[in-house]
């Protein structure tokens, strides 16, 4: 090995202790001049689970864009699992990748691949060429991608080919790719916005839940409010490219909300139950069984 | 308060407009003269070659001969298509700029990457900017008379072909699944084969098809020049203005035609 990379893994491993993400006066400002981010200050530390809610149009796509090193900020430092990944070379960064896991909103899954191949994508960073060929011929770890869509309820989909998927079911592949992944990070992009409501919570659950038992790090953004407080300690609220407030749960009150989706009107639930605030304030207790 | 104008519509009218008065001059400069065919003094010789056609010669011996050419012709068209795959798709896959993972960010060293991009692409265009005929002329000069001169010739100028389309076929394919991929830390070629065949795949076959016909077609015309094949055979009977004979090739190549477009259907079907 070139002295080169142990140089550059050497401090990653030193200050993972230290953040998980580290996002200072972040500001991203897109080609036509639209400004997403403003001087936004975020830190995670490992382990944590974050939600991130905010009005349509807040940055928070943006904000898990440039965090998963997919997007690079017009300004200010970003640090990702320790190190920033723009000062890495390009091999580097990208086994930095292979170790940060992004769920879009809207599955990019090619058609006429089949779920299986789709999910085991997932762990393309850390396989080579050569198994990653040897995987289209017949699949690697059909047993890998089995669990990974059991946990979604989805083992039943293993062969079909992700075009004759619904949405809801094409968006569950999409987060059992990234299960299988095993990242160490997990950022989730609005990952249940095109399910039913008991789907969703039993989804941001199971993402919840094994972030929890690997002790990995899970940053989601979230269109629904009481999904948000019902699976995460800790809510950051963004509006207008920077942080709102950042508080444990139970510190969220109902004139924050208000105040955070004051332009909308209404507070952004699910549909299955009318929103009790006092109650909403109570964190992990499930909305909708 | 202003009606919003739809700011595409003119740079749509004035390219529209230029397209058609590319057309004028180029029908000028060509000499295209239709009336030229009906012209008596042209019709009735062509006449009387065409005449020679029915019947077409069917000797046994003749059907030998057309037998072996037409093998040898495919064999050209398919060994040719296959060494131009092998050029072809390498570079393909160094000239697309949907498979660049620096432009994920992009990375602070993605214009000198994407400079990267302009050799290959380079490489492309002088493959494919001289004519198979040109380069089996040369060939022919280099490796003498025969098959092998027509391969070559049909390497090289369709190496180029099957890049610079493959590249563009890549780049017509949505982008998120691969990019996607790449986010995650996979690599080109993974990201090629994960994020952009499966929804490629289906036009990469039919249009490898397609060039396969052409090449058929192409090992026609380079017999004429001694690369081998029906178009050497066909070259021989039309310099003895023999019409039957080149009834029979003719015939041969709309078979040949014809096999190529069941193939391609047929492939397209299986992967659809």
């Amino acid at each position: 090995m070139k002295p080169a990379k142990a140089a550059e893994v050497v401090p990653a491993r030193a200050a993972a202790g230290a953040f998980a993400l580290r996002a200072r006066e972040l500001s991203l400002t897109y080609a036509g001049g639209r400004r997403a981010l403003e001087r936004l200050v975020l830190s995670v530390r490992p382990g944590e689970r974050v939600a991130i809610i905010g009005p349509s149009g807040a940055g928070k796509t943006s904000l898990l864009r440039v965090l998963a090193t997919a997007l690079r900020a017009s300004a200010g430092d970003v640090e990702v699992l320790g190190v920033d990944p723009w000062r890495l070379g390009a091999g580097a960064r990208r086994r930095l990748r292979s170790r940060i896991g992004l769920i879009h909103q809207s599955p990019p899954l090619p058609p006429r691949q089949r779920v299986v191949t789709a999910v085991l994508a997932g762990r393309l960073g850390a396989w080579g060429v050569g198994n990653a060929l040897a995987s289209l011929a017949y699949p690697a770890d059909i047993d890998g991608a089995r669990a990974a869509l059991e946990r979604l309820e989805l083992a039943d989909r293993l062969f079909e080919r992700c075009d004759r998927l619904s949405g809801g079911q094409a968006q569950r592949v999409g987060i059992a790719r990234v299960l299988y992944q095993r990242p160490e990070l997990v950022l989730a992009d609005e990952p249940v916005s095109s399910l039913d409501p008991a789907l969703a919570n039993h989804t941001v659950g199971a993402l919840a839940s094994e972030a929890l038992e690997r002790g990995i790090t899970l940053v989601a953004s979230l269109h629904a409010v009481d999904l948000a407080l019902a699976h995460f300690p800790r809510i950051v609220g963004l509006r207008e490219g920077a942080v709102a407030f950042d508080l444990p749960t139970a510190e969220v009150g109902r004139a924050l909300l208000e105040a955070l989706y004051a332009q909308e009107g209404v507070l952004p639930t699910q549909e299955c139950r009318p929103v009790d605030l006092a109650e909403l304030t109570l964190p992990g207790r499930p909305r909708c069984d | 308060m202003r009606l919003a104008r739809d700011p595409a519509a003119l740079p749509r009218l004035a390219l529209a407009a230029l397209a058609v008065a590319a057309l004028l001059p180029a029908l000028r400069l060509a000499e295209f003269d239709p009336a030229a065919l009906l012209d008596p003094a042209n019709a009735r010789p062509m006449a009387k070659f065409l005449a020679q056609f029915v019947p077409p010669e069917v000797s046994v011996e003749f059907l030998a001969l057309v037998g072996r050419a037409t093998l040898e012709t495919l064999a050209i068209a398919t060994l040719g298509t296959a060494a131009a795959f092998a050029i072809g798709f390498p570079l393909s896959l160094v000239a697309s700029a949907s498979l660049s993972l620096s432009a994920l960010g992009p990375a602070r060293d993605a214009p000198l990457r994407r400079a990267l991009r302009y050799p290959a692409r380079l490489a492309l265009i002088v493959l494919r900017a001289i004519p198979e005929l040109v380069w089996a002329l040369l060939f022919v000069r280099a490796v003498g008379l025969g098959p092998s001169a027509g391969v070559l010739a049909l390497a090289i100028a369709y190496g180029g072909m099957l890049g610079k389309v493959y590249a563009e076929i890549y780049e017509s394919a949505a982008e998120r699944p691969a990019r996607a991929l790449m986010e995650a830390g996979a690599g080109r070629l993974q990201a090629f084969a994960y994020g952009v065949l499966p929804a490629a795949a289906p036009e990469l076959v039919s249009y490898t098809i397609y060039r396969w016909e052409c090449a058929v077609r192409a090992s026609v015309i380079m017999g004429f020049v001694g690369a081998g094949g029906l178009g050497q055979q066909l070259e021989l009977s039309l310099r003895m203005l023999n019409g039957a004979e080149a009834a029979t090739i003719l015939a041969v190549f709309m078979l040949l035609v014809l096999l190529a477009d069941a193939a391609s259907a047929l492939a397209r079907r299986m992967l659809a």
